[in-house]
């Protein structure tokens, strides 16, 4: 047998990779053309994409935003050519974003500023919640900004003075966060400098204010609605000194219950007669277009995630009749489509209510489709709950954490974090079921889109309106999905 | 199982074992379902112990220490840890939680949290420390397991054997009087098993008491002052490690021994 001792005398040095391998050449050869087969269906892709592109694109670039009818797109397009009549867009489009709401052609004001300024402070409000890079200080300068464009757009005397200064405010507050550079602000802070107030307390009183700004009337009713949570606060506080923590729960629910069902429009009314400031109202059936989907949609998501998580951790709970409960409730929800459940409360609803109660059409379908969210989500997060080794429990309980805050410290943010792309599916699923109320009646795009093919100037009109809607549709949808993929990323921690 | 040689000789003189009563267990008994799993455990430790359980898996070694923490619980008999009793009572679990540390075969670090934040989790919201306070002491506990400089990064950025150093770290930072070990190092190569024995040498030095599931006997050789022979849910036989070894009296323990060394 020959000699097969071998001693390495020296480690090889690193080498660049070959010119083919790398660059654009590299990756074609790699990822294109990287065998006869290869080249071939590359190219024939190549080609029908080509030919796709032909068919769809002189149909999408037609010059017919201004045709007033269908008859008009025909003669702006000439005959024998099949084209996109983009008038019915450029004419409707008001309609598809904001429904029937007063825009000042039936007589008093264009009411439409408040959809959008609630619109824009949803994202002011969603900032501080989603994306952890916004700093507090631009926070602050988004939400004087908006309430100053707000001012500026009300005009009058006082609305003008109020917003020049509110955008002062925000261009002042900007422009020391660009001044000072970080250890300057942290000597501040050292030095006992007062930090800005967190912006998650906005985003804690929107709820209360988005409400007011759509639907209008006494500025006194959500503010009562508001006081309902601080009085269950302080209800419990008082009961859980005196009585223990769970009965303090109990009573601080029934308490609040209380307040909003017997006392909170008393209150609204007398403060009203005090203090009147209001907007005017509009009515739930003037609400429509993507507005209509948007609220909808927001309120479903925001209310099903805690939902959920509390009907996740129900359905694991040991106590007996805490967990057949949420096992009842979200097997029954995810067994009945949402169709049903929409039916229940535009049709039934109204004849177990006692005669004369008036609910409003859009907060019953609000409740529901929350509730069939909730439901959907409570598996999904018990999905995460299941993923989660023993060991995590096990590991909280010997530091002597309590279950709440082993919850929320240790197993929620990781068990959340499993399920995001779970959880941002069903808040894509959830906003595009809210085009399904327009079975019930509900003028959602969806709604408004055959309304206006029944219209003589567009009948029949279908591609334009549906490829409106679904674009609309898409940037939402694929904002949210392109947010949950950065937020994976954000909070991936096993390899960085 | 070959042992590992550890470089640090350890001063045995300096392991005093006082007689003061730290854990006392009388006359337990645990079931899984119908399977009788713990049966009549009686085991006194006293404070500044090092006690070293062996035994073939199944024999319940861990189950034992899992009781003292309450991960598990017994239906008969008693166990007081520090004077507490281990009843269905929440408050007393959680007393003796936080006075008794415990290191997994897996670690079980928070993944989502930084190794500073490890360690600061529980001082800060049990114990309801200043974060300040509970920052450095964190610090001077990783200085201890020979890691600061891991302070900011993620558990999954890190070795096996420095993972389960930032796991006795974290116990350490709960100011314990008591650690329990299961099985720490069964789960590592055996480079890193070093570098978590020697750490565990050195607690000991520190007159910690400690209760230690292993199959480590030159651990259990050096540092322990009793080794418990567990075998199907009872104590068969325990001893001073150097009678252990050398004179098993037990035809079971003589057993276990002729295999594992």
């Amino acid at each position: 047998m020959s000699d097969m001792s071998y001693v390495r005398s020296e480690m090889l040095p690193e080498r660049a990779p070959p010119a083919s391998s790398v660059g654009l050449v590299g990756w074609m050869r790699a990822n294109l053309f990287s065998g006869a087969v290869n080249s071939i269906l590359t190219i024939a892709s190549l080609v029908l994409i080509y030919m796709v592109l032909a068919a769809i694109l002189p149909w999408i670039f037609s010059p017919t935003w201004n045709g007033t009818s269908q008859n008009e797109c025909r003669e702006i397009v000439g005959s024998g050519h099949h084209a996109a009549c983009w008038g019915v867009i450029n004419d409707r489009w008001e309609q598809l974003l904001f429904g029937f709401y007063p825009n000042g052609s039936e007589g008093g004001a264009d009411q439409r500023w408040r959809p959008i300024v609630a619109f824009a402070l949803l994202f002011v409000a969603v900032t501080p919640v989603l994306f952890s890079m916004i700093s507090r200080r631009m926070n602050w300068v988004l939400l004087l900004a908006v309430l100053g464009l707000t001012g500026l757009y009300l005009g009058g005397a006082v609305g003008l003075i109020l917003g020049l200064a509110l955008l002062g405010a925000a261009a002042f507050v900007g422009f020391k966060a660009l001044s000072t550079d970080k250890e300057a602000r942290a000597a501040e802070i050292e030095a006992g400098a007062k930090r800005l107030p967190n912006p998650l307390i906005f985003s804690a009183i929107y709820p209360f204010i988005a409400p007011w700004l759509l639907w209008g009337g006494t500025v006194w009713l959500p503010i009562a609605a508001a006081l309902g949570f601080v009085i269950g606060y302080y209800a419990f506080v008082f009961i859980a000194r005196a009585l223990g923590s769970l009965v303090g729960i109990i009573g601080a629910v029934v308490i609040a219950i209380v307040w909003w069902l017997f006392l909170t429009s008393g209150f609204a009314n007398l403060m009203d007669s005090i203090l009147p400031i209001s907007l005017e109202a509009v009515e739930s059936r003037k609400f429509g277009g993507f507005m209509l989907s948007i609220t909808i949609g927001v309120v479903a998501i925001a209310c099903s995630l805690p939902i959920g998580i509390v009907l996740a951790l129900g359905r694991q709970s040991d106590l007996m009749i805490v967990k057949a409960l949420c096992v009842g409730f979200i097997e029954f929800i995810r067994g009945v489509p949402l169709i049903t459940l929409l039916f229940v409360a535009s049709t039934l609803l109204n004849i177990f209510m006692p005669p004369g109660t008036n609910f409003d059409i859009i907060l019953r379908v609000l409740i529901m489709v929350t509730l069939f969210a909730s439901a959907y989500m409570a598996e999904t997060i018990r999905g995460g709950l299941a993923a989660l080794p023993r060991g995590q429990y096990e590991a909280a309980d010997a530091l002597g954490l309590d279950y709440w805050k082993a919850q929320r410290l240790i197993i929620m943010p990781q068990a959340l974090k499993i399920s995001i792309p779970g959880i941002v599916s069903n808040f894509i699923g959830v906003f595009k079921d809210t085009t399904l109320v327009s079975i019930i009646g509900l003028l959602d795009p969806l709604g408004l889109s055959n309304a206006i093919r029944a219209d003589q100037a567009w009948n029949g009109l279908v591609w334009e309106l549906y490829g409106f809607i679904a674009l609309l549709f898409f940037v939402f949808c694929f904002s949210m999905s392109r947010y949950s993929m950065y937020l994976e990323r954000r909070l991936r921690t096993d390899h960085r | 199982m070959s042992s590992i040689t550890l470089d640090h000789q350890i001063d045995r003189s300096k392991l005093a074992v006082s007689d003061e009563v730290a854990i006392e267990i009388r006359n337990m008994n645990k079931w899984y379902g119908s399977f009788h799993v713990l049966r009549d455990i009686d085991l006194t430790v006293y404070q500044g112990e090092r006690i070293v359980i062996a035994g073939p898996s199944g024999s319940g070694k861990s189950t034992l220490i899992r009781c003292i923490n309450r991960l598990e619980e017994h239906q008969e008999g008693q166990i007081i840890v520090d004077g507490t009793e281990l009843t269905s009572d929440l408050k007393n679990v959680d007393k003796v939680r936080s006075e008794v540390g415990m290191v997994f075969q897996h670690f079980n670090l928070f993944p989502h949290l930084t190794i500073l934040e490890n360690c600061t989790l529980a001082p800060i919201w049990v114990r309801k420390e200043p974060r300040k306070e509970a920052e450095e002491r964190a610090m001077h506990f990783l200085e201890k397991v020979k890691i600061p400089e891991q302070a900011h990064k993620y558990p999954g950025m890190l070795s096996g054997g420095q993972q389960q150093r930032v796991a006795i770290a974290r116990s350490l930072c709960m100011m314990p009087r008591i650690m329990l070990f299961d099985e720490p190092t069964s789960a590592l190569d055996p480079e890193m098993i070093k570098e978590v024995l020697e750490t565990m040498v050195e607690l000991a030095e520190e007159g910690m008491t400690m209760l230690c599931v292993t199959h480590e006997m030159g651990f259990a050789k050096e540092v322990a002052n009793r080794v418990i022979f567990m075998d199907a849910g009872q104590i068969v036989e325990q001893n001073e490690p150097e009678e252990f070894f050398n004179n098993p009296q037990s035809e079971r323990t003589k057993l276990f021994l002729s295999q594992i060394l």
